[in-house]
C-alpha cells in the first residue's frame, strides 16, 4: 500500500489533502459506524421529504426561498468547508509535520474576512440566484453568463472528481465497502438529497453534519486535552519526544517567497469564486445577514482548525507508536511505524483511542456524513449554473418559466450526478491531487476577477471581462498542466516546463490586466452604456434598493 | 431603478457618507489581514527559524505556536470588528437612505 502522506507532501502540494489519494487497503466490515451511518441518512432523508413540500418555486430550489438566518447559513457556509478530506487531511499533516499542518489550514482561514469586506453584501444585494447573475448585471448575458457558467461548471467538476474519489477511499477505509458500491452509493444519495430536496434540504444536512462534526472533533480535542492536564506544553513535549522537535517549526511547506504569494492568493480569491460557496449568500434574507454568515462562518472555520491542530498531536501522542494500530506488514517491508489504512486515519484512530468502538463508528458516519454534505452542495451549484445560466438566461433569453427552470435544473443534477459516480469510478486510480488546486487556480483566476470588478469598476465592459476572463482560464489551466503536479506527477515527466506548483500569481495577474486592457480599448456603443449603468448598479450593490428579497413560508 | 432616482441617491449626503466611510473601513481592515497573512507566511518562506524558536529557554513550545492561533483569531476578529460597525453606523445610513428613497 501506497503511503497516502507521501504524496499529499510530495510536490502533489498543499491542495492535496483535499483529494485523498493513493492506494488504500479495504477494512473489515464497520458495524457501528453502518448503524449510525443509517441513522444519518434515515434523518437526511426525512429533511429531503420535509424540504420537498417546501420546495415549490425556483426561488426555493436555488436559495431555499431567501429565509436562511446568517447563523445557519454561517454553519452551511462552514460545513461546505470543513470536508472529510480537509478534517481527517489537515490531522494527517500534523500528526506527519506537525507544524506545517497548522500553516497549511491558516490559508485556507484567511480568504473569509476578504469576501466579508469585499464581496458578501455586494453580493447579496445584486444577485438572485448564482455568482453569473452579479458579474452579468450590467453586460451582456450571452457571453459573460456562458463564461461564468463555463467556470462554474468546471470549478464543480473538478471539485466533485475530488471528493467523490476521496469518498470512494474513505468509505473503504471506514466501512468496509467496494469503492464502485461507496461511489454509487454517494452519488444517489446526493442526486436524492438536491433533487427533491433543492437548496432547502441541502443546507440542512450541511448545518447537521457541521454540528456533529464540529461536537465529535471538540470531544477528542478535549479528550486529549484532559490527558495533559491541559497544558499544552506537556503534550508538546510528549509529541517531541515520540518524533524530534522538528514538528514544532515549520518545515518544507513553504519554501520560496514567490510560491507563498501565489498559494496565498490562490486560497484567497479562489475561496471568493468557488460557486458553491457563493451561492450560500443568496439563501439569506438581506446583506446583514449575509455579512453575519460570514461572522459566523469565519469563527467556526477558525475553531475547527485549531481542533485539527490538537487531534493532529494527540493522534501523534496516542496513535504513534501504539502497537494496537500498527500496520505490521507494512512495517516488515519499509520499517517505521506506519498506522493501519496510512497517515489519513491518524484522527479516526485517534477516536478509537479516545473513546472506543462507540465513538470510532460515530467518527466514521461522520466521516461519511460529510462527503455527502459537500458533494450535495457543489451539484447544486453546477446545477444552477446549467439550469440557470446556460439555459434560462442564455437559450431563452430570460424568458424561460420558473417551473421549466426548475424542471432542468434537477434534470441537471441527475446528469452532473450520474458524472460525478462515472469520473469518481474512472479516477479511481489516478493521482488526482492536482484537481482541487486546479479549481482553486480557475476560481480565483476567472470567477473572482470578473464578480470583483463587475462590482468596483465603472469601466468594465463585456469585451473586457469575456476575454480577460478567459485568458485568466485558460493560463491557470496552463500553468496548472505546465507545473509540477500534472507534468511530473500526473504524466509522468522528469520535469516541469513551469516551475511552480501554484499558478495564481500570475493567471490572476493575467486576468486582471487582460480584463482591463480590453475594458479600456472599447470604444463601442454598448461599452459605454455599459459604463452607464455602473451608477444604478452601485447603488444597489451598497444599498441593497432593487434587491431580492426573500419569501415568506 | 429610474435615472431620476439614481441622480438623487448619488447627491445624498448620507450615501456618499455611506460609501466613502464603508469603503474606506473594508479596504483598511482587507489591507490589515493581507498584512497579517502574507507577513506570517513571508516570514517562514524567507526565515522560518523565526517562529521555530523556543517560547523560552527549555521550553518545547515554540514562538510558531502563538503566532499561528493570533493569525486565526485576527481573521475572526477582523470579521467581528466590521460586522459590529456595519450593523450599527452603516445599517443606520442605509435605513435613512432608503427612507428618503421610498418617501420623496
Amino acid at each position: 500500500m501506497k503511503p497516502i502522506l507521501f504524496l499529499l507532501l510530495g510536490s502533489a502540494g498543499i491542495f492535496a489533502s483535499e483529494a485523498l489519494t493513493g492506494a488504500v487497503e479495504k477494512q473489515a466490515l464497520n458495524m457501528s459506524a453502518i448503524i449510525m451511518f443509517l441513522i444519518f441518512v434515515g434523518a437526511t432523508l426525512g429533511i429531503t421529504y420535509w424540504a420537498a413540500k417546501r420546495t415549490k418555486t425556483a426561488k426555493d430550489f436555488y436559495t431555499a426561498g431567501g429565509g436562511i438566518t446568517g447563523f445557519q447559513n454561517g454553519m452551511a457556509i462552514a460545513g461546505d468547508y470543513m470536508s472529510a478530506a480537509s478534517f481527517l487531511g489537515i490531522s494527517a499533516l500534523v500528526y506527519g509535520k506537525g507544524y506545517d499542518g497548522l500553516i497549511y489550514s491558516i490559508g485556507f482561514l484567511v480568504g473569509w474576512p476578504i469576501i466579508l469586506f469585499m464581496v458578501a453584501e455586494q453580493l447579496r444585494n445584486l444577485g438572485k440566484y448564482t455568482f453569473a447573475d452579479v458579474a452579468s448585471y450590467r453586460l451582456r448575458q450571452t457571453p459573460i453568463r456562458t463564461l461564468a457558467a463555463f467556470g462554474s461548471i468546471l470549478t464543480v467538476i473538478l471539485y466533485l472528481i475530488a471528493q467523490m474519489v476521496g469518498a470512494g477511499k474513505l468509505i473503504q477505509l471506514l466501512f468496509g465497502l467496494d469503492y464502485e458500491i461507496a461511489v454509487v452509493l454517494v452519488g444517489v444519495l446526493m442526486i436524492l438529497y438536491v433533487t427533491f430536496g433543492g437548496m432547502l434540504a441541502t443546507t440542512w444536512v450541511q448545518i447537521i453534519k457541521a454540528f456533529l462534526l464540529l461536537s465529535g472533533a471538540t470531544f477528542m480535542a478535549i479528550a486529549v486535552m484532559a490527558h495533559y492536564n491541559f497544558n499544552f506544553e506537556t503534550l508538546f513535549a510528549t509529541a517531541v519526544q515520540m518524533k524530534d522537535v522538528s514538528i514544532m517549526a515549520p518545515g518544507k511547506l513553504v519554501s520560496d517567497p514567490i510560491s507563498a504569494i501565489s498559494l496565498g492568493i490562490a486560497l484567497m480569491f479562489g475561496t471568493a469564486g468557488l460557486p458553491h460557496i457563493l451561492m450560500r449568500f443568496f439563501t439569506v434574507s438581506d446583506a446583514k445577514e449575509a455579512r453575519k454568515s460570514v461572522f459566523y462562518a469565519t469563527g467556526f472555520i477558525g475553531y475547527f482548525y485549531i481542533l485539527t491542530f490538537i487531534i493532529g498531536f494527540g493522534a501523534i501522542v496516542m496513535v504513534f507508536q501504539n502497537p494496537q494500530y500498527l500496520d505490521l506488514a507494512k512495517q516488515a517491508v519499509d520499517g517505521g511505524s506506519p498506522i493501519l489504512g496510512g497517515d489519513n486515519m491518524a484522527a479516526i484512530h485517534l477516536s478509537h483511542a479516545v473513546g472506543g468502538d462507540f465513538f470510532l463508528g460515530f467518527i466514521s458516519a461522520v466521516a461519511f456524513a460529510t462527503i455527502l454534505a459537500v458533494v450535495s452542495g457543489l451539484t447544486l451549484a453546477g446545477a444552477s449554473a446549467i439550469s440557470h445560466d446556460i439555459y434560462a438566461s442564455v437559450l431563452r433569453k430570460g424568458k424561460a418559466d420558473g417551473m421549466m427552470e426548475m424542471k432542468v435544473s434537477k434534470v441537471a443534477t441527475v446528469i452532473l450526478g450520474i458524472v460525478a459516480i462515472y469520473l469518481g469510478i474512472a479516477f479511481e486510480a489516478q493521482n488526482i491531487a492536482f484537481m482541487v488546486g486546479l479549481a482553486f487556480a480557475i476560481a480565483a483566476s476567472a470567477n473572482f476577477p470578473i464578480l470583483f470588478l463587475s462590482m468596483y469598476w465603472s469601466k468594465l465592459t463585456t469585451r473586457g471581462a469575456l476575454l480577460g476572463g478567459s485568458l485568466g482560464l485558460l493560463t491557470a489551466a496552463v500553468l496548472v498542466v505546465l507545473g509540477p503536479t500534472v507534468w511530473v506527477d500526473f504524466l509522468g515527466h522528469a520535469e516541469a516546463i513551469f516551475p511552480y506548483k501554484y499558478p495564481a500569481l500570475f493567471s490572476v495577474s493575467a486576468a486582471f490586466i487582460g480584463i482591463w486592457f480590453f475594458s479600456i480599448t472599447d470604444k463601442s456603443d454598448t461599452a459605454a452604456r455599459e459604463r452607464e449603468a455602473f451608477e444604478a448598479q452601485y447603488i444597489r450593490a451598497q444599498t441593497g434598493i432593487g434587491a431580492e428579497g426573500a419569501v415568506e413560508h | 431603478m429610474k435615472q431620476e432616482m439614481v441622480d438623487r441617491i448619488k447627491n445624498d449626503p448620507d450615501f456618499i457618507q455611506l460609501v466613502t466611510v464603508r469603503t474606506k473601513f473594508a479596504w483598511t481592515l482587507t489591507i490589515v489581514m493581507l498584512v497579517i497573512y502574507f507577513g506570517f507566511v513571508l516570514t517562514i518562506a524567507f526565515d522560518p527559524s523565526i517562529l521555530g524558536t523556543p517560547l523560552s529557554a527549555g521550553s518545547v513550545t515554540t514562538v510558531g505556536i502563538p503566532v499561528g492561533v493570533a493569525v486565526i483569531i485576527s481573521a475572526f476578529l477582523l470579521t467581528g470588528i466590521y460586522v459590529r460597525r456595519a450593523n450599527g453606523e452603516f445599517d443606520e445610513l442605509t435605513r435613512r437612505i432608503k427612507a428618503k428613497a421610498k418617501g420623496e
